[in-house]
């Protein structure tokens, strides 16, 4: 075969593309370590694989969950893959701290290229693959029990976000395997991203893999801002609905407006890459100072998109645990809708040295110490919630209360950083990873770690062990103070982000520090991993599948654990905020309904994960130059989709009797069950009755 | 005709609903020629014929929502228009602020 | 206030019951908050292109030099035309069940997209042969592409959206999935024109003004 004939068909492919035969031919350690991680993805995913057949997975698999439009499936899904992505940046978190804890005056352990592309997946995975999977499940499985709803206003489309994310984390996945990742980090700034510096695949891998996320993210803003103006049940008025849904419209969005731009830099980074454009480049008139520009008009309010869904979860949390109502409810809408305001206004700070005047830098700088003061707000409102509260100091909540202090601490140095010429002074240094990291990790992942612990039982119907569960919390707690806080320290002695060697002694013990908070964190992850597998193993003595295990406060625990695909058998007439928590007050709770309807829900479809094969295959080929691949798989996505259009079964009946059965069974199990006390939630008691107390 | 399908109410919505559609595109093809107008006949200096056709430009857009896209004051639409607001405050701080870090930015580089 | 009324274009799904009307105004909804972001896409690129029209063009030929106004003016009376037309196909869907106008107004306006758009691959065409503007050429004509190429994709695509409702018209007859979708398809395609405005007057008139 001659080598168009080879280029046509395979591209840009070859046999050097795969980690195993590099590190075959150059045995060197860094190559082992990439070829080791190849060989992890493709050993997982032949287990998986095996796993499936030997238990006869696959139809289930297939049937109960890839093709299903049930939005309680999706957000599971959303979480799997997001769990499965933390799994691998955490890992290479440590690597990274491994790393620069052997480099002092030594080469340490991987080459300053394989560096550079731990440190860009590890960036890229976090945002893009596992906290923005992780929230828009969470966001996707929760809020419409919240609002009293039987789906997302557009469940098709939920599926297709679904599996565009999907096919994003496939790609970045699949870069461990064929081929390398980029080396620009994930803001993938150019000209070092151009063709010019990076003429390998890793930067296409990025552009595609973030590109198809980006697209994913802004049709699940689209379907839960629409699911939130439209789908909520009677009475449940805009001033009535839990928090965390107002975070989760804030956050859609933002979902909205600020995934646009990353696209359009994404786009335009590919043109010039694939088609010599010149929007970025150093010469005929790119302007390579554009791309921060429009990366962080995407960046910032991406920081919000992340930060205020576990905004939202704290909230639920914080007033459940605290057995109160929470406290300035109005102020915290307020404050969440000003946030997401000013979240557009402050997108400079992130490249305040790159030489604009300070009047400009000034003004952005402001704005950015004035969203300290709606945050500060919901501070307090946190606190007072817990004020004179009954606390129980559960998992989640645990995780809560460690986000409060931590948080504050981040906020902190985040208003330091806002001041232009102090930023001057630790831009780019280790100071910078270490404040947002204080913001993210409490900000976000602990978050959603207390959202998991707390919304687990009613998507499972069993309780999470609380002593792994607690295990847990102090290792990531832990683990996190020692990780980052030397390394605000390292950041004013001078040590800048992204090194793979040092030459300055005096940083050894500081990052021997960070590297036992990285054992310390990936010990927390390893006992979420536990706490898992211990409470699948004990789900009988775990169980709770009447529906309200905390003694919750929303629409979402009135219903059984886990609750019927329908959601509710009727839907509900909401009078008040924390309207459940009221009915089981005035006895309104587990009120049989009246009469019993046929619902019509969606039916399952094979269209979604279609599109998802088909988009994974299109950034593949794109990135390897595969062209008919790239045609084929770009049509197939769109007769797909014009297919679907014609089909006119899309809809499935269930019937009333059904429902009525279900909905009696458990009834009459409520009925029969004990109620436990609060303080006895994490005992074998609880099964899921709260006990009404005054 | 089936009175069923189609209240008397609705009848007359027609003839009202066309001078609605014939009046935008009277306006909005007014509002074109006169943009173009100013630039080919160039009777003003630029600076001013670059605010005018601006103003132009966002009257024309006002009256594609208007008498196109039937966005208007009513309460009935409240939700859609403020949708249409709030997206062109954020246009505005994005373009605008792009427009200004760029222009600084290279103001300082000459 | 009867519920077609609430529907922008308005609409008229017949006997549909309730439970139609108001997926029909979630569908709605949910395409407007789609429309929206598509405009912050085309509000972002223009940003851009103000900046590279002016920084950006690398000794080549700027804005003054490359754009002629009949072509723009001629594609910008097209739109216009469509966006009349498509008003009357709605007008014919809302009032008439009258199928065969609401199509031959939907084909006068695809046919007004295609003449647009044919025209516009003309403009490329010569910026590229005759002008020896490629894209490639320099960082304002990258953007001038990127901007002018998109509207022209959407209205391609929005073309062969129409096509796709024409059959589902012939196939399925004005049931309320297809009605609501040729709504959507309106609206879509006033908000492209609403787009055109901003470029006529942002890349054209500013760029020839003198």
């Amino acid at each position: 075969m001659n080598d168009e004939m080879t280029y046509w068909l395979l591209g840009r492919l070859d046999w050097q593309a795969l980690p195993f035969l590099r590190a075959w031919n150059h045995p060197a350690l860094s190559e082992l370590i990439a070829a080791a991680a190849g060989g992890l993805v493709v050993l997982g995913a032949l287990a998986v694989a095996v796993l499936l057949t030997v238990y006869r997975g696959w139809g289930p698999l297939w049937r109960d969950w890839l093709t299903s439009l049930d939005h309680k499936k999706i957000g599971i899904m959303y979480i799997v893959i997001a769990g499965i992505m933390l799994a691998r940046a955490v890992v290479e978190a440590a690597l990274i701290r491994l790393q620069q804890a052997l480099a002092v005056n030594d080469a340490g352990i991987v080459t300053a290229e394989h560096f550079g592309e731990l440190f860009s997946t590890h960036g890229t995975i976090m945002i893009f693959f596992m906290a923005m999977p992780f929230l828009t499940g969470v966001i996707n499985y929760v809020m419409p029990l919240q609002i009293g709803a039987r789906d997302m206003s557009f469940p098709w489309m939920n599926a297709i976000s679904l599996m565009l994310t999907a096919a994003g984390a496939g790609l970045v996945m699949i870069s461990l395997v064929v081929g390398k990742f980029s080396t620009g980090g994930w803001t993938g700034y150019p000209p070092y991203t151009g063709i010019e510096f990076s003429p390998g695949v890793g930067v296409d891998y990025w552009i595609w893999a973030v590109t198809l996320s980006s697209l994913g993210s802004t049709l699940t803003g689209i379907n839960f801002a629409t699911t939130l103006y439209k789908n909520r049940a009677p009475g449940m008025e805009l001033f009535r609905l839990p928090l965390f849904c107002w975070t989760a419209l804030c956050t859609s969005i933002l979902m909205i407006f600020a995934m646009v731009p990353l696209t359009v830099a994404t786009l335009m980074l590919a043109l010039d890459r694939y088609a010599g454009f010149h929007f970025f480049t150093a010469g005929s008139g790119g302007n390579m100072m554009n791309y921060a520009n429009l990366f962080w008009l995407f960046g910032h309010p991406e920081v919000y998109i992340l930060i205020l869904p576990a905004f939202g979860i704290y909230s639920e949390v914080i007033a459940t645990f605290s057995g109160k109502t929470l406290y300035g409810y109005r102020s915290l809408v307020y404050a969440t809708m000003v946030i997401a305001v000013l979240s557009f206004t402050v997108w400079l700070h992130h490249f305040f040295t790159m030489g604009q005047g300070a009047n400009l830098n000034a003004v952005f700088g402001v704005a950015t110490m004035a969203i300290g003061v709606p945050t500060g707000v919901k501070v307090y409102d946190w606190l007072l919630t817990m004020y004179r509260g009954r606390i129980r100091l559960t998992t989640g909540m645990l995780f809560s209360v460690a986000f409060l202090v931590t948080f504050v601490i981040g906020g902190l140095t985040g208003v330091i950083l806002a001041n232009p010429p102090v930023d001057f002074a630790v831009h780019n240094s280790l100071f910078l990873v270490a404040h947002f990291h204080n913001m993210l990790i409490p900000g976000l992942l602990f978050g959603m770690i207390a959202g998991v612990q707390f919304w687990f039982p009613k998507a499972f119907g069993f309780r999470l062990d609380e002593r792994w569960g607690k295990a847990a919390f102090w290792c990531w707690f832990g683990g996190f103070y020692l990780a980052f806080m030397p390394l605000y320290a390292l950041g004013l002695m001078g040590a800048m982000r992204r090194s793979s060697q040092w030459f300055e002694p005096q940083y050894v013990p500081y990052l021997l520090t960070a590297l036992a908070g990285a054992a310390l964190i990936l010990a927390g992850l390893a006992c979420l991993f536990i706490q898992l597998w211990v409470s699948v193993r004990n789900r009988d003595r775990l169980a709770a599948p009447l529906g309200d295990p905390w003694d919750g406060r929303g629409l979402e625990w009135s219903v059984s654990s886990p609750p019927p695909e329908y959601n509710f058998a009727m839907l509900p007439q909401v009078r008040s905020h924390d309207d459940f928590w009221e009915a089981k007050q005035d006895g309104r709770a587990y009120r049989e309904p009246k009469r019993y309807e046929d619902i019509e829900m969606p039916r399952n479809s094979a269209t979604a994960p279609l599109i998802g094969l088909a988009a994974a295959a299109f950034g593949f080929a794109i990135t390897w130059q595969i062209w008919w691949l790239v045609a084929l798989s770009f049509t197939g996505i769109w007769v797909i989709v014009i297919v679907r259009s014609f089909q006119q079964d899309i809809a499935r009946v269930i019937p009333a009797r059904e429902v009525a059965a279900k909905e009696r069974a458990w009834l009459a199990e409520v009925e029969s069950a004990r109620p436990v006390d609060r303080f006895a939630e994490t005992t074998r008691q609880n099964r899921g009755l709260a006990e009404v107390s005054p | 005709m089936n009175d069923d399908r189609f209240p008397d109410s609705e009848l007359p919505g027609h003839g009202r609903e066309l001078r609605h559609y014939l009046t935008g595109a009277a306006v909005t093809l007014t509002l074109t020629l006169a943009a173009f107008g100013i630039v080919w006949l160039s009777v003003l200096p630029r600076y001013w014929t670059l605010g005018v056709v601006s103003v132009l430009a966002v009257l024309q857009i006002v009256a594609h929502f208007r008498y196109f896209l039937h966005i208007d004051l009513g309460k009935s639409h409240r939700d859609d228009l403020l949708m249409i607001l709030f997206t062109s405050l954020i246009i505005v701080m994005m373009v605008g602020g792009t427009i200004w870090i760029l222009f600084n930015q290279f103001a300082r580089m000459m | 206030m009867s519920h077609s009324n609430r529907l922008h274009g308005g609409l008229n799904l017949g006997q549909a019951h309730a439970e139609t009307h108001r997926q029909a105004e979630t569908m709605v909804f949910g395409f407007w908050i789609f429309l929206m972001s598509d405009l912050v896409l085309f509000a972002v690129i223009l940003a851009t292109y103000a900046d590279a029209s002016v920084h950006g063009l690398a000794d080549g030929p700027g804005p003054a030099e490359l754009f002629e106004l009949r072509n723009p003016f001629i594609e910008t009376l097209l739109l216009l035309a469509s966006s009349v037309t498509f008003g009357m196909a709605a007008l014919h869907l809302k009032y008439q069940d009258d199928r065969r106008g609401l199509v031959l107004w939907m084909l006068a306006t695809g046919a007004l997209g295609l003449v647009f758009v044919a025209m516009e691959g003309w403009d490329f065409y010569s910026l590229v042969v005759h002008d020896d503007a490629p894209p490639q050429r320099s960082g304002f004509l990258s953007v001038f592409f990127l901007l002018v190429g998109m509207h022209g994709l959407h209205v391609i695509a929005a073309t062969v959206w129409m096509l796709v409702l024409l059959i589902q018209i012939g196939r399925f007859g004005l049931m309320p999935d297809v009605k609501l979708r040729i709504l959507r398809l309106s609206i879509f395609w006033h908000m492209l024109d609403v787009v055109w405005v901003a470029i006529f007057t942002f890349v054209y008139l500013s760029g020839v003004a003198r």
